[in-house]
This record gives structure tokens, C-alpha cells and sequence, in this order.
């Protein structure tokens, strides 16, 4: 076996293969830029070695600084994780001109499934499903729209070299073709520097299902069973599951077949992925295949008890495959929900900083990939650790969170409970849109296409309400807890003998609109909380203080995040963001009498995004300024972000000059 | 018998309805609560023991004996919080105005003197349209009794005020006389002089808001030491500002039972100074993660930024924490901070509490308006804070500590009981590259030779090393080690006792 591999990566990819080759008994080199000098994977590795400035293009896909990053450590194979030079072709050449191994497939067949085109006509001749389509390069609009005519409407117009989203359209008619065509070849050449576009059938009631498969090289290979990947935004994974709850088996083993024919026809060796597009009536169509380890790799390693990154160490190292395709048992229901650094509440917006806070709910002990696992497994793969920082230079994905059930309900309550367990401070991110698409009927019932999060949250993601057997359940444990916090405040030091606060049994608990009147009975292990005469026992180890509550609330676990204020909590917990009061009938009584003020009015101001200092405001009071025009300049961590008008208005007002320090949300400008 | 323990009984009621019903529904159309309704909220259940229920006033004049409502304007008397002894003043709002006559000054008074003699905290909450004018002097004699018992109390018993509605004119030299002034967002305001006279004598047009209001009194001036959204909120957070509080100066601080590991180690903390030294960090992160339960209950939050003040606890106990902010002007000292810091240390001292510095100061703020506006002579308010403080005083230095803000900011040279710094810490006359420019001079023109210059000041100085090597530091220790170094220091100085020589009191450059 392998001595020592280097790792050409960064961040949870990295840390995940360094795990295996720990557990494989091989040193591992990691690599990093100065962003990156104090990254988890550098702690991890055997050894690291420094590759330049942050920005990828000086670093982590220079060729030139990986290779001499081997020769200087003497590494002798490459793990390049998945993105950067994973299918980068050079790449592989250049690992080959030097004797060193690349833990993946063939240069050939790197190359061969690196263009759309090409990858869609051989997997045609190798019999693989594909989406009606016009295979050839198209000159121009005239052409787009004759070629669309024949496969029928709606039509998809994409780039050759795209990814992303970027240089995609779809057309319903005509007239859509031709603008969208120039559109997108426009795009194609702006962000890839190649403008070769195809069309192709627009498929209806999409889901994104992929064939994991395991070869090689020596004619032996295996399929893995599938991942759906349907929960995307803007082409973006953000949940994926295995199985495929929409999937049976001749399904399962026709796409499993003819992704392994694909894979046989290009001469495949390592892990890859077929990814296909599954209509409304489980017609499967080729979309491409991913030669590298795909990010959501590990909920086919929870299913299957296979540690694919041990495979493709072994399979580079010229090992025969040791898996036959009868030993592929699929176990369970594994789903992984990846966080992000964006912030929901903000359309999504890339969040940058210091992760103040950063504790991932416990991980299952003795779980290793290759485990085949028997009870409830919660996996989170990161790269990052609290007083981190989520850099602006890389992918903002920060921590891959799986959980493991035998069954697929049961792995979705595994999961809402880790995601109510997952501390984040520090910078926004979107544990809450994980959570509300956890408890989302259509996500549930397994009814989703990849159009899921557009259709359900056309308008962005405002955060969930929570229904009253809900929000009592929360009252209650609130209730308790506010109790125990109250009677620990009466055991100050200083006190008068025999004059102690008395607290009493009786609260009134305010939270998102509800109100609910609460009796507490306690004893040594918990709290009755009789709600509209419901008993509810609340059980926790809960002191005050603690960020994290888990109440049994009658038996069922919830899990609080919980912060202080006034009178109660903050409380956040299934993608909900409450505040909650508990107070004495006679304090919420006088309450009541306050008036409610609502918070001032935003639409109509320019607001600080983050913390900084201004640097420039472009415009005067009584500007016009027109939709998209640089209002003012932030500088935040030596980055300086152009804040640009939403709408067309005109300034009535200007609140900060260059060199005010701002907070966020501090106004800086005002709207008539 | 029983007529006369009725007549007690309905007299009461009568005084319990203060100004009536009318009064009081006007009192809370306007969002405020009734002075009874809000010393409900500020002490524990029936913990209230009231006094002078029956005063009334003694005028005669513009046919004032006619109207002689019983408590007079203002409700007076003691209870707990959380078991604690306090006296609480609450002016009544719906009684003329809770305008304050001889009388009305005199219950005041009295509480004062029995909270002086048996050393608890006095709590006035504040609503008052001002003078009786009826009463002409008897009522600004009253108001003058008040403010010498103000200062007669001041360090004495903590004194603090909440102003609930108006406080204008001479009203408001009390509260200001008091350690601490809280405000109620858009329902209280408190001004010398209101918008009408500003008006005349100025011809500036303004709102009482925007003159005294809760805003401007936080942010612009700092005579407010926080504002709180209604009278409910305000009166549950004093609450818990008096569970910080010793009674007097001669009680110990407050402990209670914690449920957070004095010797905790947070990690994170060795990341939180940033590689690159201008960069700003958020140094309220180091003092939620340094205190018990990450609570600190923060003064004047929203006035010169770039020093934090407030209350932490370690090992259950109150501590005083002073820190520079980086996030604000990078933390430096200027007129508003070291007023803003300087008020809080000889708060604590005054009140046993001990010290909690926590720096990173790259030096005064320059400038012809800090200057003008007196620097010299507010700088050494802290200075001079610092130095005259007995009570155990420990230190952190976590970046820069330059120049003669780092002699400022609790150094061992002001007597620090334990001064600690971070490996990330400079403790130096100035910056490397101010000092390079001043050094050599001569060979100003050559980058080259600057460059090396200023590379050699700073393996010299951009280290904690040289102030150890000297004992200027007692130790230089690790960020994650932060919280349980400190709380042993603390833990070591309990006992601590330090005499001053005798004098009438001090001179402090004021």
C-alpha cells in the first residue's frame, strides 16, 4: 500500500479523506493557502505544505505548486478530494509524467465525460438513456429554434462547458429561444470562455437521481445503488438522501446496469457518479457522470457499509476491486443536509467570518465509513472548528450533517433533532431552512421535484411558524426552565432570613402569537406543566445558562437552542426563531398594557450589511439613482462590498459618511 | 373597632387608586404603568412594605387645600429583590402631575435616611412633571434636601434611578447624581431646560424626543446608562442589575450558585486576535466567553464604543469589566471613553467590586477636538481611577498596549494585582511604524532601510516578552486558559485589603 498521499484540497473533503488514510495506516500530506494556515485539514494531516495566496487560481488549481508540493514531501498518489483539479485532465497527466498515483479515473475517461457533447454520445452507444436532444454544436438562433421545433417543447438550451446554472435556459416557445440562446451563449463565453451551446428536451416534474459506481479498471465494477438529490437551489445540492424514495428495483438496477455499461465503456477505474434526470413516470435520462468522489458521497456509505474513499485508495494502488456486485446491500435510509455559510433571511446571501460558536451535535461513536451501522448514526463531515473563519475564497459549504435510520422517516427525525442540535454563531448560515425542509409535507411524504425549493419558497425563506401542539411543548419546557433560572436568582447571597422571593407555581408563557397559561408541579427529576388542564412532563438536564436545551416534553425529545432575555428566551428550534416569555399572571397582566412597537419600516433604507467601515457613498441627498447603481462602498475585513440600490428611488437622505464605523443594519441611506 | 379597621381599610384603597381611574387609564393609554403597578414589577410578590401612605401636602395657596390627595405624588417605601433589602421610591404621575412638593420631597427623604442607616440600595423611578408651583420655594427646598442625600449616600448605598416619564429642570440632578440612569424608549425624557425655553433663548427648533429622550441620552450624551423597549422590560432588567450589586460598601459582593466550570477552556479564543493587527475583533466575544454563563450585563452600550463597561460574574461573584473595543476608532482612548470607564471603576471601587481590564489600546485618539475638548484633563479621570482603586484588580492584555494608554488601562504600574498577556500582545511606547519614523529619521528616504528598521522594533517590541522580562507582566498565558486564570487571580485576591493614607478626599482632576 501507499506510504503517503498527498491531499490536493481543502476544507471537509480533505479532513474526510485524511480520515481514511489514517485508518489505512498511510501519512497524509495536506496543502493550503494563507487563508487556509490554520485550517482543520492542516491540524489533521501528517504534514502540510503551503501553496500560495488564498484565491484558488494562485493555489489550489495551480498544477505546478501541487507537484511541487509531492516532490517536496515525496507523496506517491493524490487524492484530489472533489472540484479544484478533481477533473482536471492536465492534472492527471501531469501526476502520470511523474510517477505519482491519482486517486481517480483515467485521464481518458476524465476527459471523455468532461464534455457534455461528447459524454452524451457515448453514453448513447453504450446504451444508456438519454434526453432527446441535438447532439451537434449549434451556430445560431435560427438553428436553436428549428432544432427545438423538433424535439418538442419545452426545450432546455445549455452550455457545453457549463455548470452551475450559469449558460442554462429554459424555452416554452419560440420567441424564449431566441432570446434565451443569445443569452446564455453570452454567459457560456463569459464565464467559461467557451460558447458552445446544445439544446435538449426540458424534462417535466424533474428529480435528480445518480448512480454511484466503483470500478477498477481490471473489468470489475459495482453500482452502489442511487442518491437523490432533488432539494437544489439554483442548481445547488442542499439535501440529498439514499435511497431514493421514488425509486423501485427494476429502476434502481436498470440505472444501476446501464451506468456500469457507461462506466466499462470508457475504461473506468475509481469511484464516479452517473447522475440522471428522472421524469414524473420514472423515465431516466443520462445527464453526465461525475468523475471524482461526489460531496454527498457519505449517504451512500451509510447504506452500504462501504468506505468509497478506502476504494479508490485501494483501486489506484492497482488493487484488484474486493466488492462483487451481490455484496451490495442497501441498509436503511441515510440523508445528509449540507450547511451552508448563507443566510436565509437575506435571499441566501454569502455569509463571511468568525465562527464565534461552532459545535456540531455529538457524532455516533465507533461510526466509521465502512460501518454498516445498526442503530441511529448522526456523521458530520467539516472542515472548519469554532473561532474559525469562513473565508470569501472558497465554496461557503462549512459542514455535510448525515444521520442514519432504518427507515427514511426515521432517519428525517434523526436529522430534525441534529439540526436542533447544531450550534452556529458567529455568521448567518442556513440551519434554519434545513430544518423547516425536514418537517415540509411534500419533503416527508418523499413527493419532490428539483424544482422543491422554487416552488415552495418562491419568495425566499422567512422562517417557520410552528403549529400550537408545537408551540405548547416549547411553552412548557420554557415554563420549567424559566423556574429553575428564577429560583437559582433567589439564592443570591445577602438575602434577609426568612424574607427569601417565594417562586410561585403559576406562569403565563407568550410566544409566537400564542399564549398559554401554565401550572408547575415539581420534584426531584422534573416538572409537571399543566397546560389547558394537558399535563405535560418536561425532563432535562437543562441549568441555566446552557445554549443547548433537550427536554423530554411527555416522552418526546425537542432540542432548544436557547439564548437569554427579558423575562424568558430566545428559543430556535425546527427553523422557528422565537422569543419567549414567561412571566407571573401579574406580570404579564401589566404586560399586556404595553404598547406593541413595531419595528421601523426598512424597505425604504439602503441598511449595513455587516459591520464596517464606510469607505465612499456614491450619491448626495435628493439623488435619482436607478436600479442596481452603486449607492456605497463597506469595507468589512479589508473587503470592500458596493452596496447597489434594489429599486429605482431617490435619496432623501444620507446618514453615514467615508470612515463611519457601522453596525449592522445601521442606516445608511433613506428612500423617499 | 370594626368601623375604624374599615375606615383604615378604605382609606387605603382610596390612596391605592392615586390620582383614579380616569388617571390611570390616561396613565396607561400613553404605555406607562401606574408608580404602584411598576413597584409591583420591581420587587418580589408582596415583598412591598409601604410608608407614609397618608401624607398629604401642607399648602394653602391657589387653593391647594382643597385637593389633598393621601401619598402625595409619590409612593415610598422597601421590599426585595430576590430576597435582598432595597428602597424604592415610585413618583405617581397621576397625583398633580407627580409633581414634587415639600411633602412629596420628604418621603423621599426619609427612605433615603432609613436605606443610608440600614445599608440597602435606593431605587427611584422617575415621573414627574417637575416643581409644584404652587408650593414655590418649600418645593425647590425639598428638591435641595433630596440632592444632599444624594450625595451624602453616593458610595455609600448604590442609588439608582429610572426615568419612567418626565424629568425635567432641577428634577433631573438627582438622577444624575445617582450611579445609574435607566430610560424607557420613547415615553421618558429628561432635559435641563425643555424644547419651549430652547426655543426662545436659541430659536432651535426641537422635540422633547429628540432633545431628552431616551435615544439622545444613550447615544449622544451618555448621561443614560441604558434604554429599555417599555416600563416592564426596564423594571425586569434593574431586577437584574441589583443581582450584580453589593447593598453597601461595606457588604461583600453578591454570589450565587453558578453552573459553569471556572476552569473552562475555550479554544476558540486563541484564533480571536486576528493575524493581521488592524484588523478589528469583537472583544465582547472574549468577555461572554470569559464570564459565568456568558452574561454580561452591559452599561451604556451605545456611548463611546470603543471602551466596554458592565458586570460579569466569575465563580457566581460580580466582577467589573473594562474593556478596549477594536471594533470601534480600534479601541483607542479618548474624551467619552475614559469619562465612560473612569465613572465605572470608581463605581466598583467604591462598591468593593473588583476589576476586570481587558486591553487592546494602540493609544489616545489625536485630534484639535479631542484637545480642545479637554483630553488631557479626561484622560487622567481613568488614570486617576485606576490608581486610587484598592479592590483586586486584574488585567489582560490581548494585542497592543502602547504608549501612555497602556500605563492607563490598569497597568502594574497603577498598582495591577495581576497584569497577564497574551503572546499576541506589544506592549511598546508606540506602533512599529510610528516608532521607526521618529528613530531614523535620517534614513527616512529608504524603503529599504525603513523596512528593516521597522522588522527589528518589532521582533523587539511586538511581544509581550520585554514587559515580562522587566515583571511588568506577572505572566504571559494562553487565550484558552483565559477565564480560569482569571478567576484564580480573583479567587487569590478575596481577602485583599489596602489602605490609603487619610485625606478629606481626593483631588481627582474633574
Amino acid at each position: 500500500m501507499f506510504k503517503k498521499i498527498l491531499i490536493a484540497n481543502r476544507g471537509e473533503i480533505a479532513c474526510r479523506v485524511i480520515k481514511t488514510a489514517r485508518k489505512m495506516g498511510i501519512a497524509t500530506v495536506a496543502v493550503y493557502s494563507d487563508a487556509d494556515r490554520n485550517a482543520l485539514h492542516v491540524q489533521m494531516a501528517d504534514e502540510a505544505v503551503h501553496i500560495g495566496p488564498p484565491p484558488a487560481n494562485q493555489s489550489y488549481i495551480v498544477i505546478d505548486k501541487i507537484m511541487e508540493a509531492i516532490e517536496a514531501t515525496g507523496a506517491e498518489a493524490v487524492h484530489p478530494g472533489y472540484g479544484f483539479l478533481s477533473e482536471n485532465p492536465k492534472f492527471a497527466e501531469a501526476l502520470e509524467a511523474a510517477g505519482v498515483a491519482f486517486i481517480g479515473p483515467p485521464k481518458g475517461a476524465i476527459e471523455a465525460m468532461g464534455d457534455k457533447i461528447t459524454s452524451k454520445k457515448i453514453a448513447q452507444d453504450a446504451g444508456v438513456s438519454t434526453v432527446p436532444g441535438h447532439m451537434g454544436l449549434i451556430e445560431d438562433a435560427d438553428e436553436a429554434l428549428r432544432i427545438s421545433e423538433d424535439i418538442g417543447f419545452p426545450v432546455m438550451l445549455k452550455a457545453s462547458a457549463g455548470g452551475g446554472g450559469k449558460g442554462m435556459r429554459i424555452a416554452w416557445n419560440a420567441d424564449e429561444v431566441r432570446e434565451g440562446f443569445q443569452a446564455s451563449k453570452n454567459e457560456a463565453a463569459s464565464s467559461f470562455g467557451d460558447d458552445r451551446m446544445f439544446i435538449e428536451k426540458f424534462v417535466t416534474q424533474p428529480r435528480h437521481i445518480e448512480i454511484q459506481v466503483l470500478c477498477d479498471g481490471q473489468g470489475n465494477g459495482v453500482y452502489l445503488g442511487e442518491r437523490e438529490c432533488s432539494i437544489q437551489r439554483r442548481n445547488q445540492k442542499v439535501v440529498e438522501e439514499a435511497p431514493s424514495p421514488f425509486l423501485d428495483e427494476e429502476t434502481r438496477r436498470a440505472m444501476g446496469e446501464q451506468s456500469l455499461a457507461l462506466a466499462h465503456a470508457v475504461g473506468y477505474a475509481s469511484a464516479g457518479t452517473v447522475e440522471f434526470i428522472v421524469d414524473g413516470d420514472r423515465n431516466f435520462y443520462f445527464l453526465e457522470m461525475n468523475t471524482r468522489l461526489q460531496v454527498e458521497h457519505p449517504v451512500t456509505e451509510l447504506i452500504t457499509g462501504v468506505d468509497l474513499v478506502e476504494h479508490m485508495i485501494r483501486v489506484a494502488y492497482g488493487e484488484t476491486l474486493s466488492l462483487a456486485q451481490g455484496d451490495v446491500k442497501l441498509n436503511g435510509w441515510a440523508i445528509e443536509s449540507r450547511l451552508y455559510a448563507e443566510d436565509p433571511y437575506r435571499g441566501f446571501l454569502p455569509s463571511i467570518g468568525r465562527l464565534t460558536r461552532y459545535r456540531p451535535p455529538e457524532e455516533t461513536p465507533d461510526y466509521l465509513p465502512g460501518v454498516v451501522p445498526q442503530a441511529p448514526v448522526v456523521r458530520n463531515d467539516t472542515g472548519v472548528y469554532e473561532g474559525g473563519e469562513i473565508s470569501m475564497y472558497y465554496d461557503p459549504m462549512i459542514a455535510k450533517l448525515c444521520t442514519w435510520g432504518p427507515s427514511r422517516a426515521e432517519a428525517i427525525e434523526g436529522m430534525r433533532q441534529a439540526l436542533d442540535g447544531f450550534e452556529v454563531e458567529g455568521i448567518g448560515h442556513n440551519l434554519p431552512f434545513l430544518s423547516a425542509v425536514m418537517d415540509h409535507p411534500k419533503f416527508v411524504s418523499g413527493d419532490m421535484t428539483t424544482a422543491f425549493i422554487a416552488e415552495e419558497y418562491p419568495d425566499g425563506f422567512e422562517g417557520v411558524t410552528l403549529d400550537e401542539t408545537e408551540l405548547r411543548r416549547i411553552a412548557a419546557a420554557c415554563a420549567a426552565m424559566h423556574r429553575v433560572a428564577e429560583i437559582r436568582r433567589t439564592r443570591v447571597s445577602g438575602r434577609m432570613d426568612n424574607h427569601e422571593r417565594k417562586v410561585g407555581k403559576g406562569w403565563v408563557v407568550t410566544l409566537g402569537g400564542a399564549r398559554f397559561e401554565a401550572r408547575i408541579e415539581a420534584d426531584r427529576d422534573g416538572a409537571d406543566v399543566t397546560i389547558d388542564g394537558e399535563i405535560l412532563r418536561c425532563e432535562s438536564a437543562w441549568t441555566p445558562g446552557d445554549t443547548l436545551a433537550r427536554v423530554a416534553v411527555s416522552g418526546e425529545v425537542i432540542v432548544l437552542k436557547v439564548g437569554k432575555i427579558t423575562q424568558g428566551f430566545r428559543v430556535r428550534t425546527r427553523g422557528a426563531d422565537l422569543r419567549v416569555h414567561v412571566r407571573t399572571p401579574r406580570q404579564a397582566e401589566l404586560a399586556a398594557l404595553m404598547p406593541e412597537k413595531l419595528p421601523p419600516d426598512t424597505s425604504k433604507m439602503l441598511l449595513c450589511p455587516m459591520p464596517g467601515l464606510i469607505v465612499r457613498v456614491d450619491v448626495a441627498e435628493g439623488d435619482e439613482v436607478q436600479e442596481g447603481q452603486a449607492l456605497a462602498v463597506v469595507e468589512a475585513m479589508k473587503m470592500e462590498n458596493i452596496l447597489r440600490a434594489e429599486k429605482k428611488g431617490r435619496v432623501s437622505k444620507v446618514n453615514a459618511a467615508p470612515g463611519d464605523s457601522l453596525a449592522v443594519d445601521d442606516v445608511i441611506l433613506e428612500f423617499e | 373597632m370594626k368601623d375604624i379597621l374599615t375606615e383604615l381599610e378604605s382609606r387605603r384603597t382610596e390612596a391605592r387608586l392615586g390620582g383614579g381611574q380616569r388617571r390611570i387609564d390616561a396613565q396607561h393609554a400613553k404605555g406607562k404603568l401606574t408608580a404602584r403597578e411598576r413597584i409591583e414589577l420591581l420587587l418580589d410578590d408582596s415583598s412591598f412594605e409601604e410608608s407614609d401612605t397618608f401624607v398629604a401636602h401642607r399648602a394653602t395657596d391657589f387653593g391647594m387645600d382643597k385637593e389633598r390627595p393621601a401619598g402625595d405624588g409619590v409612593v415610598t417605601g422597601w421590599g426585595t429583590i430576590n430576597g435582598r433589602l432595597v428602597y424604592v421610591f415610585s413618583q405617581d404621575f397621576t397625583v398633580m402631575g407627580g409633581s414634587v412638593s415639600e411633602t412629596h420631597a420628604a418621603k423621599i427623604v426619609k427612605i433615603q435616611d432609613m436605606a443610608m442607616q440600614n445599608g440597602a440600595p435606593v431605587i427611584g423611578l422617575n415621573d414627574s412633571g417637575g416643581a409644584r408651583i404652587q408650593e414655590g420655594v418649600m418645593s425647590l427646598a425639598g428638591y435641595g434636601d433630596v440632592f444632599q442625600r444624594n450625595i451624602d449616600a453616593s458610595g455609600v448605598i448604590p442609588q439608582i434611578s429610572v426615568i419612567m416619564g418626565p424629568c425635567a429642570g432641577g428634577a433631573v440632578y438627582s438622577p444624575a447624581m445617582t450611579d445609574f440612569i435607566f430610560m424607557v424608549k420613547d415615553s421618558s425624557y429628561m432635559f435641563v431646560t425643555g424644547p419651549d425655553v430652547v426655543k426662545t433663548v436659541t430659536n432651535e427648533v426641537v422635540t422633547a424626543e429628540e432633545l431628552g429622550g431616551a435615544s439622545a441620552h444613550t447615544k449622544k450624551s451618555g448621561v443614560a446608562d441604558a434604554a429599555f423597549e417599555n416600563d416592564v422590560e426596564a423594571l425586569a432588567e434593574v431586577r437584574r442589575l441589583v443581582d450584580f450589586l453589593p447593598l453597601n460598601n461595606q457588604a461583600r459582593v453578591p454570589v450565587r450558585p453558578f453552573f459553569d466550570d471556572p476552569g473552562r477552556i475555550e479554544d476558540s479564543l486563541d484564533t480571536l486576535v486576528p493575524d493581521n493587527p488592524n484588523m478589528p475583533y469583537d472583544m465582547k466575544e472574549l468577555i461572554e466567553k470569559l464570564a459565568d454563563e456568558g452574561d454580561f450585563f452591559e452599561l451604556q452600550a451605545d456611548y463611546a464604543g470603543n471602551i466596554l463597561t458592565g458586570f460579569i460574574r466569575l465563580e457566581g461573584r460580580t466582577v467589573g469589566v473594562v474593556a478596549n473595543q477594536p471594533m470601534v476608532l480600534a479601541g483607542c482612548l479618548d474624551i467619552d471613553s475614559s469619562r465612560k470607564a473612569a465613572k465605572f471603576v470608581r463605581f466598583c471601587d467604591a462598591f468593593d467590586i473588583p476589576l476586570l481590564t481587558l486591553v487592546d489600546v494602540p493609544g489616545f485618539l489625536p485630534g484639535t477636538s479631542q484637545e480642545y475638548g479637554g483630553v488631557i484633563k479626561h484622560g487622567a479621570k481613568l488614570l486617576f481611577a485606576y490608581g486610587e482603586a484598592t479592590v483586586p484588580k486584574v488585567t489582560v492584555i490581548t494585542r497592543k498596549a502602547y504608549g501612555g494608554a497602556y500605563v492607563v488601562m490598569a497597568s502594574k504600574h497603577l498598582a495591577g494585582d495581576f497584569n497577564y498577556a497574551w503572546p499576541t500582545s506589544e506592549i511598546a511606547v508606540m506602533g512599529s511604524k510610528g516608532a521607526v519614523e521618529i528613530l531614523y529619521r535620517s534614513e527616512f528616504g529608504d524603503a529599504d532601510k525603513i523596512a528593516a528598521r521597522t522588522a527589528d522594533y518589532e521582533d523587539r517590541f511586538a511581544n509581550p516578552f520585554v514587559a515580562a522580562e522587566k515583571g511588568f507582566i506577572d505572566e504571559v498565558i494562553m487565550p484558552h486558559s483565559t477565564r480560569k486564570r482569571v478567576a484564580r487571580a480573583f479567587a487569590s485576591l478575596r481577602q485583599k485589603r489596602q489602605e490609603r493614607p487619610w485625606r478629606k478626599h481626593d483631588t481627582i482632576p474633574l
